[in-house]
């Protein structure tokens, strides 16, 4: 007998007909994934997990007999009551009484429960999105570089030495001038001695003298290693593609803002963090809460704290540049911010606000999105004008201009995801309308 | 619960210690495990097993050898994924649990034991797959007839390396398709009697030879006398010579179409072939899901027994398996919400252990109804005798004692759509027992259980139409949407329109047509 332990096999031997079987019911299983964010806490929206798909376009046919109509007979156990010749009223849903009949694989399958793993999941969800003008800016920041080799070169630092290059310029380059070789030499020498031990035969001692003369001056003459043969590895410069982005999470943290507003903020960020990880190797993420004061906070004050004060939107922007300048040189980092608030200004400040983002905000950033959570109950059936809030009038002068910008509102957390993607599907118009 | 074990085997040596306490293991303990059960099965109940080699698997594995219907390599196909992804979410929602092994009809016999299982559980699952199921594989004679242990990883390997080389070559689009397609007819890719074989000389020559010796013995100058009819020369119409040149009619569909299948390119014929092979070696096992659980269950329950009885168990390890064990052939009644038709595990068991009481202790009724084996004492000899030369239908008719109708309180309800209520035909009294017996039996053969689906002729000089009848059995008609996907496939496959007949036997009518017409996207259609 044998024992075989195949628990360190390599796993995942299955992967490519899961694979398969994805790509079969792409279309289900995306349907199926949008359909579970609406049910799911956006938290767990990167966990993976279950989606539930229908069978139509997996389903495999096959001949069976129907379940209704003809003769068929049961054999079942335990009977208790029952003599021959009894008649039992046919139950509702014929043959249902009795269970040996079904699918005839034993799966009688309406839905399919279908666990996704985390990427797949995230792949699905964010499928079709984009960033906004990356292209562009991974061109025109070309500050770091990195080296690649290209060829050889006859210059060079000498820990850049193309040993096997150089060597075998040398090797050719020798035989090309019939440069005696060592063996040759050694074998003359050998011979000569031989005949002067022998004593005889003194023409041909002369002969050989003057020949191993003549390829000792030709070895001298014709160095083993020329500084012509020498090459050098040679490095090409080339620019380094900024691959890291911070996240500015702006959001007005005054007391109108209620916990649900907040929920529907941090969902909007929680969505904006993972597609940013998709794209990005380091993401930071900088939390800017301002009521009429603004400061730099961590996530959790950021979410919990409650503050009470006035509402002055420049003075968030006015800390988000503050700390542009000190940590995130828009040079090297692609910036993106996402600001939430419930559209409350001071109307004092909106001149400053739009002035701050025209000038300092807008230029470094990738891309502004504006989220305008409102109250769950404020349903606005379509075509129903409410008054434009004041920050939302005004970001929507500075976006008629062609800004990197965005707006939204969103009223429930079954919006956040369709807004989401609506915001970065691939060809942005950056023009928005509520 | 009584012990059944045979008082004549050798006076009972207690082990000194047993083999293993508690429920952890190693490779050691498996070792040695095997190497005991050996000894009772091969010196005590003479099992004729294929060397084992048994392979601990963790989950995941043990859900890839679920998907690929417990075969360690298969080629690549998406239903494969999907049943993977379903088990995986049972499993991991907890709706489902594994089971504690696989067992592979190969040679050597592999079989596939969890991690997870307790010492206790994998000795049980040693003494069930690893001699049970592989005594089973190797005796019977349905496995015998056509399944070939020795070959069939080989085969695999094969089939997957093929498959993969036609992806690579024709994209995995094209070869997808010709799967599902393939997947779709498995159920009708059966040969269901073995062919003929073609002769070679050597047994034509004897069999020459026999028949002059025939001929010479029963000679008789006198038959040359009388006078015989005229020798009329029997000239086969067209239609019978069409007929027999493609063999029909021709139930196995999957072999009419890789041999007749007029668009077919090689390869896709070469596919088709695979599927078909693949689908003939799980034959056996459908046919005989009773008798290799029983073999399988009875074989556990004896060897573990004795172990425990050579003190080779402890009673903790006993009790740990007498649960499990009592699951496994737990039969639920009809009323009961756990009721999901005769488990086999329960009928196989008890059809075993009936057959070793009628052996050794008949009752005068059992004398009366199996006169050949009451009372022989060789109970093991007997059950030898049934895995080597029965699968469920026939072990049925032949077996199911008066004792077991009985026990089960079996019933026959009938049901015919015609009627306003269902009618108990028979129950288990002494008038049932044999209508009970039969009527069972005939839920395990696989002409009544199958639908009778058979190509019986081909338009070849017209519209090259297929033609099918499915002869619908107590005029039940197959289930209509599927039965219309299946048709799509055949008629993708054939190349040209397909119809399908459901006729009812009793009176030759035809109860429901189909009718397909093939789309591109398996054979090249012909061009405008």
């Amino acid at each position: 007998m044998h024992i075989v332990d195949r628990r360190l096999n390599p796993s995942g031997k299955n992967l490519a007909n899961r694979q398969r079987f994805m790509r079969r019911a792409k279309a289900q299983i995306r349907k199926a994934v949008h359909e579970s964010t609406g049910s799911r806490s956006i938290k767990d929206a990167d966990e993976g997990g279950e989606v539930v798909l229908p069978t139509q376009g997996v389903h495999e046919p096959n001949f069976h007999r129907g379940g209704a109509g003809g003769v068929r007979d049961h054999l079942l156990p335990g009977n208790k009551e029952y003599i021959a010749g009894d008649i039992i009223p046919r139950p509702p849903q014929s043959g249902g009484g009795a269970g040996s009949e079904g699918s005839p694989d034993g799966e009688g399958e309406d839905d399919f429960r279908f666990a996704l793993s985390r990427d797949e999941f995230v792949d699905l969800f964010l499928e079709d999105l984009e960033l906004p003008d990356l292209a562009k800016r991974r061109v025109v920041n070309a500050e770091a570089m990195i080296y690649h080799r290209a060829g050889y070169s006859v210059t060079g630092s000498p820990a850049n030495l193309a040993l096997n290059r150089t060597v075998r310029n040398s090797l050719s380059r020798r035989i090309a001038l019939r440069r005696p070789k060592v063996d040759e030499l050694e074998a003359l020498l050998k011979e000569i001695e031989t005949l002067k031990g022998d004593g005889s035969d003194e023409d041909r001692i002369a002969v050989l003298e003057e020949e191993y003369a003549r390829k000792r001056r030709r070895t001298g003459l014709i160095p083993y290693i020329d500084p012509l043969d020498v090459r050098y590895k040679r490095f090409n410069p080339q620019p380094k593609p900024v691959a890291q982005a911070v996240m500015f999470c702006l959001m007005d943290v005054s007391g109108s803002m209620t916990d649900h507003m907040k929920d529907l903020a941090k969902r909007f960020y929680v969505l904006l963090y993972i597609f940013l990880k998709r794209r990005y190797k380091n993401v930071d993420v900088v939390f800017i809460r301002h009521t009429h004061q603004a400061s730099e906070v961590d996530e959790d004050t950021f979410f919990n704290s409650p503050e009470t004060g006035g509402t002055v939107v420049s003075t968030a922007l006015e800390e988000m540049r503050g700390v542009m300048d000190e940590r995130y040189n828009p040079d090297n980092w692609n910036i993106y911010a996402a600001q939430a608030s419930d559209g409350d200004n001071t109307a004092s400040d909106n001149d400053k606000t739009a002035n701050l983002l025209t000038q300092m905000i807008l230029p470094a950033c990738q891309y502004y999105a504006y989220l305008e959570v409102g109250r769950d109950s404020e349903h606005f059936p379509p075509g129903f004008i409410r008054r434009d809030s004041d920050l939302w009038q005004t970001y929507s002068s500075i976006i008629r201009a062609g800004a990197p910008m965005a707006m939204r509102k969103v009223g429930h957390r079954r919006d956040i995801y369709p807004v989401f993607r609506e915001l970065f599907a691939k060809k942005v118009g950056s023009e928005a309308s509520a | 619960m009584n012990s059944s074990l045979t008082p004549n085997s050798d006076p009972l040596v207690r082990a000194e210690r047993p083999l293993f306490e508690g429920a952890d293991w190693e490779f050691g303990t498996i070792q040695r495990c095997h190497d005991e059960i050996a000894k009772i099965a091969h010196d005590e109940m003479g099992l004729d097993v294929y060397p084992n080699q048994i392979e601990i698997i963790g989950t995941e594995q043990m859900l890839d050898a679920y998907s690929s219907i417990g075969m360690p390599l298969f080629y690549k196909h998406w239903s494969f994924g999907k049943h993977f992804a379903r088990n995986e979410a049972m499993y991991r929602a907890g709706m489902q649990g594994l089971a504690y092994e696989i067992v592979i009809n190969s040679n050597p016999c592999i079989s596939y034991v969890m991690e997870e299982n307790t010492a206790t559980m994998q000795t049980l699952v040693i003494a069930h797959a690893a001699f049970g199921h592989n005594h089973f594989f190797k005796n019977n004679y349905l496995f015998q007839q056509w399944t070939d242990a020795n070959g069939i990883l080989d085969y695999l390997e094969f089939a997957r390396a093929y498959i993969m080389s036609c992806e690579e070559r024709y994209g995995e689009a094209d070869v997808e398709r010709l799967l599902d397609a393939a997947h779709a007819l498995m159920n009708q890719a059966v040969h269901r009697y073995p062919r003929r074989r073609s002769t070679d000389l050597r047994s034509e020559e004897k069999r020459e030879r026999g028949r002059r010796e025939h001929d010479e013995r029963v000679f008789n100058d006198l038959w040359r006398t009388v006078p015989g009819k005229e020798n009329i020369r029997h000239d086969p119409t067209v239609e019978e010579r069409r007929r027999s040149l493609l063999q029909l009619p021709q139930e196995n569909i999957l072999y009419f179409l890789e041999k007749t299948a007029p668009r077919l390119a090689p390869w896709q014929r070469e596919v088709l072939r695979i599927v078909r092979i693949i689908a003939q070696y799980f034959y056996p096992q459908s046919q005989t899901k009773v008798m290799n659980e029983g073999c399988a269950t009875y074989c556990h329950y004896k060897i573990m027994n004795r172990l425990h009885e050579k003190g080779l168990l402890t009673d903790g390890s006993m009790v740990e398996f007498l649960t499990s064990h009592t699951n496994v052939v737990f039969q639920p009644h009809f009323d009961d919400r756990r009721y999901s038709g005769i488990n086999p595990y329960a009928l196989g068991f008890a059809m075993m252990r009936d057959i070793e009481r009628i052996c050794t202790e008949p009752t005068a009724e059992d004398r009366q109804w199996f006169p050949h084996i009451a009372g022989n004492d060789d109970p093991m000899g007997t059950l030898r005798n049934v895995w080597a030369n029965y699968r469920d239908e026939s072990f049925i008719l032949q077996f199911l004692s008066p004792k077991l109708v009985r026990h089960f309180g079996l019933f026959h309800v009938m049901d015919d759509a015609n009627e306003p209520n269902l009618r108990v035909e028979a129950i288990h009294d002494e008038r049932g027992y044999r209508k009970i017996k039969q009527a069972l039996a005939r839920h395990y053969d696989v002409s009544w259980t199958a639908p009778d689906i058979q190509v019986v002729d081909v338009n070849l000089a017209g519209d090259r139409r297929l033609i099918l009848h499915h002869r619908a059995l107590n005029r039940i008609l197959l289930e209509e949407k599927d039965a219309r996907m299946v048709l799509q496939y055949l008629a993708d496959l054939w190349g040209y329109d397909v119809l399908m007949k459901e006729i009812d036997p009793g009176t030759e009518s035809v109860m429901k047509e189909y009718n397909a017409s093939p789309q591109p996207g398996i054979v090249q259609m012909e061009g405008p």
